[in-house]
């Protein structure tokens, strides 16, 4: 289904943002309300259910054990994935995942293992042989704009959240200690931060409204000490170097702010 | 005999009446029964038993106005979105008569329209047409959709609900029959009416609401609130019963 | 007429170990027997031309899911203002440890000896799901059906009061 943004509904956005306002009164660098709620999945190893405004995603962590990929064998594998379900918005199809869920958990991919939230070298096993492997899946239940903020701010909860269970080599033999589990070794606790381009101006955590009719998208990555991690661009319009650096800037402040909820 | 009272909040397979009631919207006979086909508010009006839908989606009737969006232009017709389970149809000839003209240069995708429903066959093919008075395409403005069933309640008892919005933000307001309203005016002041409008269809199937859009209105637009009600005008609005 | 799709999905943090997204030919056949129980309800002639798509999401597994998802499928079509004959409802019976019971957990599923997921309209009493696995005398089977029966009528219960909690308490 395409999105057919109704052209007045286009023009009122555009021309409150250029006054410095937005259609539901919040400022151009304010999120909306955000929820987060951890080990809400019992059959998790660990799960986060977080909302910003109405966007609405559930994260689960599945550990197994596996192979660790040939040119790293002393690390553990994360595996991020996502489903935009139908039921999240009219323009979701049942299916394999479209480009936009790729995108997304690519996205989040990169922000949480450039943003080393779990020490990987920590989970292997046997080197060459028994790594964990993190099984992280975004199961997105209502989508009213800015998906990769939620993903990444839930993602991070959910991991902080998980127990995997002891596994230790005893007599040549792998022993899974099911009673035992233990945190999985967090080492950073990387966000991101959204803007939509509408306008000539940039706006914060963009709403759904926002993300029909914005001519460009900038997602940026970071960790606690202020450095960037992932970044990605998006949109069909172009940035100056300018507007980037001013959202680098933003940013800061803004995974600042967000970081307050993983206490 | 009768089994619930009027403005009971019932669900779809409740058991209303016996057959000495006639059946009216949001109901329908099974044997000597008379049961609720929806979740809404019961209404007895004489031996007729209704239930009036909390929630619905649009459904054209002929005669019916309505805010739509172009989605598509085909060779001799404008597709239209109308917030319905089913699209509308303007023809190229309601708009340029029998001359043969360019269709998007009247119109084009995304522009909104305020329309009449011309026509619906069996199949619910819309036909639409802009003959009439106010009817045309909108310039400017917001749009707010709300559910298509508390289009009378936005409106009140002789347009006293709109008009008081109208009034008091001194916006241009224009209600579709399918849910979609269009308001015009100065932009803080269509930000008050989309919040008040919010509130009416959050709140459509409770009492005293005209007091509570009045006491709203006055706290968005910063003015007194006046101890004396005027009109304790606060009845639900006759919902059209039809089937 | 309208047509009802379904879509019965679990997510892959589920269950005990991780599912691998997308449909396999379990979730196909419930997707499909979820169809056929909500079907009889709706009033599919007053929209022709027209689907009714319900999505249903398992986000945590513990038996009866599919019994879970058409009673609150059938929730969400009242809740959408779709016209229906009745909400129907859904619970299973089967037999654990020799006895016949309600609502199998997941490990009496796995050691029980019979599963029977049935969905009726309860005005009426019709029912619109049925299925079995297992074993069952016909003596037990008129057991398991009569405590699956009344179990959708209590669950039924549940569903009416959530509908109006909805709506807040003053027109309950």
């Amino acid at each position: 289904m395409v999105n057919i943004v109704p052209e007045i509904t286009r023009k009122s956005i555009t021309e409150l943002i250029k006054k410095g306002e937005r259609a539901d009164s919040r400022s151009p660098d304010e999120y909306r309300d955000v929820e987060l709620e951890v080990g809400v999945i019992e059959k998790a190893e660990g799960s986060a259910r977080v909302k910003i405004g109405n966007t609405q995603i559930m994260i689960g962590i599945k550990p197994q054990i596996g192979e660790p990929f040939a040119d790293t064998p002393n690390v553990g594998v994360l595996m991020t994935n996502s489903e935009l379900l139908p039921m999240a918005s009219p323009t979701f199809e049942p299916g394999p995942p479209d480009e936009r869920s790729v995108e997304l958990s690519r996205v989040t991919d990169r922000c949480l293992r450039e943003g080393q939230v779990i020490d990987l070298e920590k989970l292997c096993i046997i080197e060459d042989e028994k790594v964990w492997m993190i099984f992280l899946d975004l199961h997105v239940l209502d989508y009213d704009g800015n998906l990769m903020d939620a993903a990444v701010l839930g993602s991070v909860a959910a991991l902080l959240n998980t127990k995997i269970p002891a596994a230790r080599i005893e007599n040549d033999k792998l022993v899974i200690d099911e009673e035992n589990s233990i945190d999985l070794p967090i080492k950073e606790k990387p966000l991101m931060c959204t803007f939509a381009k509408i306008g000539g101006e940039l706006v914060v955590d963009p709403s759904l409204e926002e993300e029909n009719i914005m001519d460009s998208r900038i997602s940026i990555g970071m960790r606690e000490d202020g450095s960037i991690c992932a970044m990605q661009k998006g949109g069909e319009m172009p940035f100056t170097k300018e507007e980037i650096r001013k959202a680098v800037n933003i940013t800061s402040q803004k995974t600042k702010e967000l970081r307050e909820h993983l206490k | 005999m009768i089994f619930v009272e009027d403005k009971n909040l019932v669900v779809p397979g409740d058991v209303l009446a016996d057959d000495e009631y006639h059946t009216g919207r949001g109901t329908f006979r099974e044997g000597n029964k008379i049961c609720s086909s929806l979740v809404g508010l019961v209404a007895v009006r004489d031996k007729k038993i209704s239930v009036i839908p909390l929630q619905s989606k649009y459904i054209p009737k002929r005669g019916d106005v309505v805010i739509g969006e172009i989605t598509d232009i085909r060779f001799s017709m404008w597709n239209l979105d109308i917030n319905s389970p089913y699209s509308g149809i303007l023809p190229a000839s309601d708009v340029f008569g029998k001359e043969k003209r360019e269709l998007n240069k009247a119109f084009d995708i995304g522009d909104v329209l305020f329309l009449r429903v011309v026509d619906i066959d069996e199949v619910k093919k819309v036909k639409l047409g802009l003959k009439g008075r106010g009817l045309g395409k909108f310039r400017g403005g917001i749009l707010i959709y709300i559910t298509p069933t508390k289009v009378p309640r936005l409106i009140g008892k002789k347009g006293s609900m709109i008009n008081m919005i109208k009034d008091e933000t001194k916006c241009d307001i224009i209600v579709g029959q399918n849910g979609v309203v269009w308001v015009k005016g100065e932009p803080e002041m269509e930000r008050v009416a989309e919040k008040v409008i919010n509130m009416i269809e959050d709140q459509a199937h409770t009492s005293g609401l005209t007091d509570r859009v009045r006491n709203m209105l006055y706290e968005l637009l910063g003015k007194e609130i006046e101890e004396e009600k005027e009109d304790v005008d606060e009845e639900v609005p006759e919902p059209d019963i039809e089937e | 007429m309208a047509v009802i799709r379904c879509r019965y999905n679990m997510a892959p943090f589920s269950v005990g170990d991780r599912k691998r997204p997308g449909p396999d030919r379990r979730s196909v056949e419930i997707s499909k027997i979820t169809a056929d129980a909500l079907k009889p309800a709706v009033f599919l002639e007053k929209f022709p031309r027209s689907t009714i798509d319900v999505f249903i999401e398992i986000l945590e597994a513990e038996g009866g899911t599919r019994c879970a998802g058409i009673t609150a499928a059938s929730v969400a079509l009242a809740d959408a203002g779709i016209p229906m004959r009745d909400l129907v409802v859904s619970c299973a019976a089967g037999k654990a440890d020799g006895n016949v019971v309600l609502d199998l957990s997941e490990d009496e599923d796995k050691e029980g000896e019979a599963d029977l997921p049935v969905a009726i309209m309860p005005r009426t009493g019709e029912i619109t799901l049925l299925q079995m696995d297992g074993h069952l005398t016909s003596e037990e089977f008129d057991k398991a059906l009569d405590l699956a029966v009344e179990g959708c009528k209590k669950i039924n219960e549940i569903q009416k009061e959530a509908i109006k909690n909805r709506y807040g308490e003053e027109n309950g």
